[in-house]
């Protein structure tokens, strides 16, 4: 018993000497908390989603904008708020003039139901039908899959690597040739890119052939958006792994990267109708670009133009990320 | 006249709690194999390091063949750690091949696993290997660029007395080839044997630089007796004679043996256990600082 209470004791003091470790321990279930209380929370949920083809809701104008249990998304684009209402994603798409005008996906329950509530408002309403199945949870959540996977593997495979080999003493060795902390950096980057890639594409060429998936755009481009989204997420980890020393502060450090992405990144579910700073802070992460992109090419058959912003800020992300994880490198431990 | 291979000139290195190199000067010519000694925590450990390009020092400067450390330095130098562990699951062939492939020049993979004898090691995951077979490898990865300078930091410590002079006699035939040595050690054994110049580092600074030979010929003109310290009663420490503590004996330096055990005698000192030897760089270092060794 002396000695357990002699190694427990030396345990917590290496502890609560770790101030970083320690400050992360704590953060971290704070910052989860307030994370799900953010996406999950809040009033209660509505029963239909209704596009309204406006800039913006003015409640008090109609009778049917005024309907409880119901939320009303403005949607300034029709095509896009029809291409929502084909796959059924909302439930009624309604323009509020005179007469109003409005679109049914006659294939929706949904649809059906929220119709009814329209007429018993708007008798006068013109309907416009269409027609599109629902899109499978299944196939919404392929992307997400893959893409949390590789966001694992870069950031845990190559945080931890890197700090071992700090830790070990194998960097200072590396350190005392003529290799460069660009050089090494870049060798990891190659190395976990071409580890997730040969993984992705067997998990895609499995799970789409399990589930019976057929991606609507083109597969180059996605190989193109899995490189510069993967190379940005194993540049973050470098961000991390480029310093620091302790496994806890960078487990910790690592977990506060993931698990906001996990929730805010779009891979369970679409964050469409959360709070309007929830979505801005979730597009602040490379993941929800990844997925994104990815759902547009796999789902919709979008083309390079119409990703390309996406593109654009994983290409940035990576050189950002890239430079201040060689700017911080340590080759030795602190 | 020749430039040094390597200029150490008022090096300093301090941490907020300590200084652990204090204006250390010295220069290692060209093929020489140049030892730096001193106790744990002397300040040699980070000199070398300094030296070797990789702690920055606080102010001072290290100059490599006339110019500060840099790439040419980087490609030149081959170094031994006092502790490295290498990448995981690769083999003795492998791990060499790995540094072999870092540097612009340097020798064939198996023309260093010959030099170093790991050629019955060549396909063995390099975790387990024995302590002297991973300094074997160690020091095969350190010359795998055909170095012009060679640092051994403490390069035996923990090492069985086989394996330490099989090690030995790996530097001996370096040594042969003229390559520029720098030795870290805290075995005077292993100093008296390979250095042809030392530095003893006490503190941070230095307390003795020169040939072995010729610093123990300045400082001990002498022989030394050592007694048991249960042999010298404390009354005896009033004569005459210059006595040193050491661990577990006393230590007595003189040039006038006959007179010195005349002395012990007639002070009815037991003089059954009594030994007389040459001095030796263990006995230098306790005659400059006033202290032992510390391992």
């Amino acid at each position: 018993m002396r000695r357990l209470l002699a190694v427990l004791h030396a345990r917590n003091l290496e502890f609560l000497r770790d101030r970083g470790t320690l400050l992360f321990t704590l953060l971290l279930p704070v910052m989860l908390v307030l994370g799900m209380s953010f996406v999950f929370g809040g009033p209660e949920r509505p029963l239909f989603k209704v596009g309204v083809l406006a800039g913006q809701v003015e409640r008090a104008s109609r009778p049917f904008l005024r309907e409880r249990y119901v939320e009303f998304i403005a949607m300034p684009e029709r095509a896009a708020a029809l291409d929502k209402l084909t796959h059924q994603q909302i439930d009624l798409l309604f323009e509020p003039r005179t007469p109003p005008l409005y679109w049914v996906n006659t294939d929706s329950p949904r649809g059906y139901i929220a119709e009814r509530l329209l007429l018993a408002d708007e008798a006068d309403a013109r309907r416009q039908p269409v027609t599109g199945a629902a899109r499978r949870y299944v196939d919404w959540l392929f992307p997400g899959i893959l893409g949390m996977n590789m966001m694992f593997s870069c950031l845990f495979g190559v945080g931890y690597v890197v700090l071992r080999y700090r830790k070990s003493g194998f960097l200072k060795r590396l350190h005392a040739t003529p290799l460069s902390a660009f050089e090494f950096l870049s060798a990891q980057v190659l190395s976990r890119l071409g580890l997730i890639l040969f993984v992705t594409a067997i998990l895609y060429v499995g799970i789409a052939a399990i589930i019976g998936f057929h991606s609507a755009g083109s597969l180059p481009l996605l190989v193109l958006l899995a490189v510069i989204g993967a190379l940005s997420m194993i540049a973050l980890a470098l961000t991390i792994a480029a310093r620091f020393s302790s496994e806890e502060l960078v487990g910790g450090m690592l977990n506060l990267l993931t698990w906001p992405m996990m929730l805010l990144s779009g891979i369970w579910f679409s964050l469409e109708g959360s709070p309007r700073w929830v979505q801005w802070v979730a597009h602040a992460f490379p993941l929800t670009h990844m997925l994104d992109a990815a759902r547009a090419v796999m789902l919709d058959g979008a083309g390079l133009a119409a990703i390309a912003p996406h593109l654009l800020f994983l290409a940035v992300a990576t050189l950002v990320f890239l430079a201040f994880g060689a700017w911080s490198f340590r080759w030795r431990l602190d | 006249m020749t430039i040094p291979v390597i200029e150490v000139h008022r090096l300093v290195k301090q941490y907020p709690a300590t200084t652990a190199v204090d204006g250390v000067s010295f220069s290692v010519p060209q093929g020489a194999c140049f030892g730096l000694l001193g106790p744990n925590g002397a300040g040699k450990t980070t000199t070398v390091e300094i030296m070797e390009g990789i702690l920055p020092p606080t102010s001072g400067e290290v100059r490599y063949c006339g110019e500060p450390l840099g790439a040419r330095f980087r490609e030149d130098a081959g170094i031994l750690f006092q502790k490295t562990a290498l990448q995981d699951f690769l083999t003795v062939r492998q791990s060499i091949a790995l540094f072999r492939g870092l540097y612009s020049r340097g020798l064939d993979v198996d023309e260093v696993i010959r030099l170093c004898s790991l050629e019955k090691l060549a396909e063995r995951d390099n975790r387990k290997l024995s302590g002297g077979q991973q300094q074997r490898l160690l020091l095969a990865i350190a010359l795998v660029n055909d170095p012009k300078v060679l640092f051994l930091d403490e390069p035996t410590t923990g090492l069985d007395p086989q394996a330490r002079r099989n090690f030995w006699q790996l530097v001996e035939s370096i040594k042969a080839q003229r390559k520029t040595i720098i030795l870290t050690t805290h075995y005077m054994e292993e100093a008296e044997l390979l250095c042809d110049e030392i530095v003893i580092l006490d503190r941070g600074r230095i307390v003795a630089q020169g040939p072995p030979r010729r610093l123990l010929h300045e400082h001990f003109a002498e022989v030394l007796l050592e007694l048991p310290r249960q042999d010298f009663p404390p009354a005896a420490r009033t004569l005459p004679l210059r006595i040193l503590d050491a661990r577990d004996r006393i230590e007595i330096t003189t040039d006038d043996l006959e007179g010195t055990l005349r002395t012990l005698l007639a002070a009815q000192v037991p003089l059954t256990q009594l030994r007389i030897r040459p001095a030796n760089l263990e006995d230098l270092f306790l005659q400059l600082t006033g202290t032992e060794l510390r391992p």
